[in-house]
């Protein structure tokens, strides 16, 4: 299994920031609207360069969800920036009505998504905000995995013409993708090669999925490891090449099992190569409030819990 | 640019439209779709600056419009189409299957006039605000409008837009209120009234001025007031007050012929009040 180098830890909503501000520099049609969480968002260093192109919204995230798809007509590319609890479930018919049965070029950014929120508790760590977005015609659904993967996402989509749900989180986590990387939306990213089970990952679980494929591989066991950052449109074609290979496959996420990646990458295998699968997610219940690792540890979302399912998954094959 | 008398030709054409559309399919939304007929027609015919033969979704440097109550699309869709913007045949269309006529409007089968899907109630303010604040960055004269029921200010989503309005000094935008008193289950007053709703606008920041909707002296002597106030740091709002059903006897000033639609004797009956001057469709 591949090693990676890890000099620094870092939040992915700070990648955010940074591919923004970059953004106000090189895109002069991109505007940025916030409801109240500039700060958390890490979108003030576009607001201070940008003043004329940042929309305050105040706590109204309907009305935010609706200027933003008016925004475009005109030609302008708005980033909007919430809470994924508030950037969702708060706004799913706006979003469904206004931005994407209508088409329009918006971008939805969504931080402190899952339970790595933390201390808040479930009020505010959404859990099902994948689900609901990838439901929607039109929308494209992108979860990056570190801080240079959501940076690089954020510039990417700016390029891309339709709706986008962006999400991202608040911890900081290992930085190892590369800075200077191409971004291409629906196109998997395969981590290292293994022969006996496919671990698809999206998120905070990719770097999980890799401490995993490490304790694996000190068993014997050889994993295949796959970073889904876009997960819809999903890439059946790189999925279904890796599980005909392996002949099993395991998913990983910060999200309900129920409508996130396990749920498409079961459809998809179902589909293309019957298969063992194993899920590692949130099975069917909400969070609580505590420090983002003991929660992915008390809620199985961890590395520990991706090689069991693995070992169980390779354990089911013919 | 039209006088009275040929706006009002055009309205009796498109009441006719409406009801025609309605009772072919057997659905839809009539009352309210009549109510707002003379302000539709004065809009579109009078005081907008367009260009139906060049639509484009930007619509830079034309003025636009977004209906926010989309079940009225019958009064819209007969209004676009006898402007220009696209077949009248195509109005028979009208709610059945593989037709860009859907039941609310919708831009999924690209219907030129129409930016962005309404039906949903609560949402046109928004997005007409973020269209008219990416017309000011675009430094672009043209003028926003819209058009909500009055039902509609029982949705939330208003009076966030309203404050927003307010704050961000959006005054290249005029709103109108379909001020028929009625909504589905009944009167407003019975349903969720609104109390005095030109104060809560104004309370919210806003210019607020009133019409009467079924003149088209007082519609354009209220738009072109409005217009004068625009510029000026306020968001501007007409309380329009009409009837429902406006223009047939049988389906005014009741809130029955919200979203029925009418037998072939009523048919008869209504086509009977409104004299064919455009041409049927």
């Amino acid at each position: 299994m591949k090693k990676f180098n890890i000099t620094e830890k870092k939040d992915t909503r700070s990648g955010f920031g940074a591919g923004l501000a970059a953004l106000g520099e090189t895109n002069p049609n991109v505007v940025a609207l916030c409801a109240d969480l500039t700060g958390s968002l890490k979108m003030n260093a576009f607001k201070d360069a940008h003043p004329d192109r940042f929309f305050q919204v105040g706590i109204a995230e309907a009305n935010m969800m609706g200027l933003a798809a008016g925004m475009t007509i005109g030609g302008k590319i708005p980033f909007t920036g919430t809470f994924a609890n508030f950037s969702t479930g708060r706004v799913y018919d706006q979003i469904r009505q206004s931005i994407a049965y209508s088409g329009k070029n918006v971008k939805i950014c969504a931080s402190h998504a899952g339970l790595t929120l933390g201390e808040d508790g479930a009020t505010h760590q959404i859990l099902e905000d994948i689900g609901m977005m990838q439901m929607l015609p039109h929308m494209t659904v992108i979860n990056p995995c570190d801080y240079n993967q959501t940076k690089a996402a954020t510039m990417a989509i700016a390029d891309f013409e339709g709706p986008v749900y962006l999400r991202f989180g608040r911890p900081s986590v290992p930085v190892f993708t590369d800075a200077d990387q191409k971004f291409e939306i629906g196109k998997a990213w395969l981590i290292d090669e293994g022969t006996d089970v496919s671990i698809i990952a999206t998120g905070h679980l990719v770097w999980e999925a890799i401490e995993a494929a490490h304790a694996l591989e000190a068993k014997g066991i050889s994993a295949e490891v796959i970073n889904i950052h876009t997960i819809k449109p999903l890439d059946v074609d790189a999925i279904v090449k890796s599980v005909k290979k392996t002949g099993c496959v395991v998913t990983a996420e910060e999200h309900q099992i129920i409508g996130g990646l396990g749920s498409v990458v079961a459809q998809c295998v179902s589909q293309h190569c019957p298969s063992p699968i194993e899920f590692v997610g949130v099975n069917d219940s909400f969070g609580e409030s505590g420090k983002p690792a003991d929660l992915m540890k008390k809620y199985g979302l961890d590395a520990e819990n991706i090689v069991l399912a693995a070992e169980r998954a390779i354990g089911k094959k013919a | 640019m039209k006088n009275t008398q040929e706006l009002q030709e055009v309205a009796s054409q498109v009441r006719r439209d409406i009801v025609r559309m309605v009772h072919k399919v057997q659905s839809g939304h009539p009352g309210g779709s009549l109510g707002c007929t003379d302000f539709l027609v004065s809009l579109y015919f009078e005081h907008m600056n367009l260009d139906p033969k060049n639509w484009n979704m930007d619509g830079k440097n034309e003025d636009l419009f977004f209906l926010s109550n989309g079940h009225i699309s019958p009064v819209w869709y007969s209004v676009l189409s006898r402007r220009g913007y696209f077949p009248v045949s195509e109005l028979g269309t009208f709610r059945h299957i593989d037709s860009r006529l859907q039941g609310h409007p919708a831009t999924e089968e690209g219907l030129e006039g129409i930016r962005v899907a309404s039906g949903s109630l609560g949402q046109g303010l928004s997005v007409a605000l973020g269209a008219a604040q990416t017309k000011k960055l675009n430094k672009d004269e043209g003028i926003v409008y819209t058009l909500h029921g009055d039902g509609e200010m029982q949705e939330g989503q208003i009076w966030e837009a309203a404050m927003y309005a307010a704050h961000h000094k959006v005054d290249n935008l005029i709103a109108t209120i379909d001020y028929n008193g009625q909504q589905i289950d009944g009167s407003l007053e019975d349903v969720m009234s609104l109390g005095n709703l030109g104060d809560k606008w104004r309370a919210f920041g806003w210019e607020v001025m009133e019409m009467k909707g079924h003149d088209f002296d007082s519609i354009r002597e209220t738009v072109n007031a409005a217009k004068a106030k625009l510029g000026h740091g306020k968001p501007v709002l007409i309380l329009m007050h009409t009837d429902m059903g406006h223009g047939v006897d049988f389906m005014a000033g009741t809130h029955k012929w919200h979203g029925i639609a009418p037998n072939d004797e009523q048919l008869d009956l209504a086509l009977a009040q409104l004299p064919e001057t455009l041409g049927d469709y």
